[in-house]
C-alpha cells in the first residue's frame, strides 16, 4: 500500500476524479427541471390555443384585434431585458456589485415596460368587448399570454428581492446561485415569448 | 484543503482560482451580443414578412416564420441559456429532450385528435351559431 502511494503523485481521491464538471449540489439541475415542467404548462396552453384559436363565436378575430406594432415593441422590450440580464451576469462573474445592481435595475425596467404594455393591450381588448369570456379564441389567448405575463411579473418581483439581497449581503455564493437561477428563468420566458409572438400574433394576423 | 481555506469568507475576486462556483454563467460579452444581434434579425424578418405583406402566399409565410422561430429558440438556448450536452453531466440535456418529447406529443396529439373530432361533429349552420346561447 505504501509502495503504491509512493509511486503516484496524485492524492488518493483523484482516482475518482474523471475531470467532469461536478455540480456542488442539485440546485441548478432542480431549477432546470422546474423550468421544463413550466415548459409543459405552456405546451398545454399552446395546444389549447391551437385547438380553439379559430373559434371566434362570431366575434372579433386576431386580424381585428392585434396591433403588431405594439407586439413588436413588446418583443423588443423583452429581448433588451434579456441582454441586459446577460450583462448583469457578466458583471457578477467579475464581482462588480454596483454594475450588477445597475444592469438588474435596467432589466427590471424593461420587464416593467413589457408588463405595462401587455396590461395596456389587455385593458384595451376588454374595453372593446373582446374580453376572455367573448369567445374560445379569446379565452385561450388571455390564458396563454396572461400566464406568460404573470411569469414575467413574478420574475420582476424576484428580481427586486434579489437586488435587495445583493445590496445587503453582497455577491455571496448563495446570491450568485439565485441570480443564475433567475437568469435561466428570465431567458426561458424570452424563449416562450418567441412562440407567443410567432404562433399567436403573427400567425393569427395571417389567418 | 485546510479548514481555514474552506471556512474563509467567500471572496469573489478569487473565484477563478478555485473551481467555477455552481451555476456560474459561462457566457461571454461576445456571446451575449452575438445572440442579441441574431435574435434581433430573426425577430425583425418575421415581423417584416407579416406586417409588410411581402409574400403572396400565406402558407409560405407561415412556414418561414415558424422556421425563424425554431432557429431563434436555438439561438437563445445556445447564447443566453448556455445549453450544451455536458452541463450538469448531461442531465440538463436529457431532461430537455424528455420534455421536448412530451411537448411534441401534447401539441401534435391535441391538434390531431381535436381536428378529427371537429371534422366528425354534426355540422352547425352559421344561423344556428349566431343564435347559440
Amino acid at each position: 500500500m505504501s509502495a503504491h502511494t509512493a509511486d503516484t503523485t496524485f492524492p488518493p481521491d483523484s482516482f475518482y476524479d474523471t475531470g467532469e464538471h461536478h455540480p456542488q449540489n442539485g440546485t441548478m439541475l432542480g431549477f432546470w427541471l422546474y423550468l421544463m415542467s413550466d415548459c409543459l404548462i405552456f405546451a398545454v396552453l399552446f395546444a389549447m390555443y391551437g385547438v380553439v384559436g379559430a373559434n371566434y363565436a362570431a366575434g372579433p378575430g386576431p386580424k381585428d384585434l392585434f396591433d403588431l406594432g405594439l407586439v413588436a415593441v413588446n418583443t423588443a422590450m423583452l429581448l433588451l431585458s434579456s441582454i441586459t440580464y446577460g450583462f448583469a451576469m457578466l458583471e457578477m462573474a467579475r464581482g462588480r456589485q454596483n454594475a450588477v445592481l445597475g444592469w438588474l435595475a435596467i432589466t427590471g425596467l424593461f420587464g416593467l415596460a413589457f408588463v405595462g404594455l401587455e396590461i395596456y393591450e389587455f385593458a384595451h381588448l376588454i374595453h372593446e368587448g373582446a374580453g376572455p369570456q367573448r369567445s374560445a379564441f379569446l379565452s385561450a389567448f388571455f390564458a396563454l399570454v396572461g400566464t406568460h405575463g404573470l411569469h414575467v411579473s413574478f420574475g420582476i418581483v424576484w428580481l427586486v428581492v434579489l437586488m435587495i439581497q445583493v445590496r445587503k449581503m453582497g455577491l455571496t455564493e448563495p446570491n450568485r446561485r439565485r441570480l443564475a437561477c433567475l437568469s435561466l428563468f428570465w431567458h426561458f420566458l424570452d424563449v416562450i415569448w418567441i412562440g407567443v409572438f410567432t404562433f399567436v400574433y403573427l400567425m393569427g394576423v395571417l389567418r | 484543503m485546510s479548514t481555514a481555506d474552506t471556512e474563509q469568507a467567500y471572496d469573489p475576486r478569487h473565484v477563478h482560482s478555485h473551481h467555477h462556483p455552481e451555476g456560474e454563467a459561462h457566457g461571454t460579452f461576445k456571446g451575449y451580443v452575438t445572440g442579441f444581434i441574431l435574435s434581433v434579425i430573426l425577430t425583425a424578418i418575421p415581423f417584416w414578412l407579416v406586417m409588410g405583406d411581402v409574400l403572396p402566399s400565406k402558407q409560405a409565410t407561415v412556414f418561414i416564420i415558424m422556421g425563424f422561430a425554431v432557429v431563434q429558440i436555438l439561438v437563445h438556448m445556445i447564447y443566453f441559456l448556455h445549453m450544451n450536452t455536458s452541463s450538469e453531466g448531461g442531465w440538463n440535456m436529457l431532461a430537455m429532450i424528455f420534455t421536448l418529447v412530451l411537448v411534441v406529443i401534447t401539441l401534435a396529439g391535441s391538434l390531431w385528435v381535436m381536428f378529427n373530432m371537429n371534422e366528425n361533429m354534426m355540422p352547425v349552420s352559421a344561423h344556428e351559431m349566431r343564435n347559440a346561447p
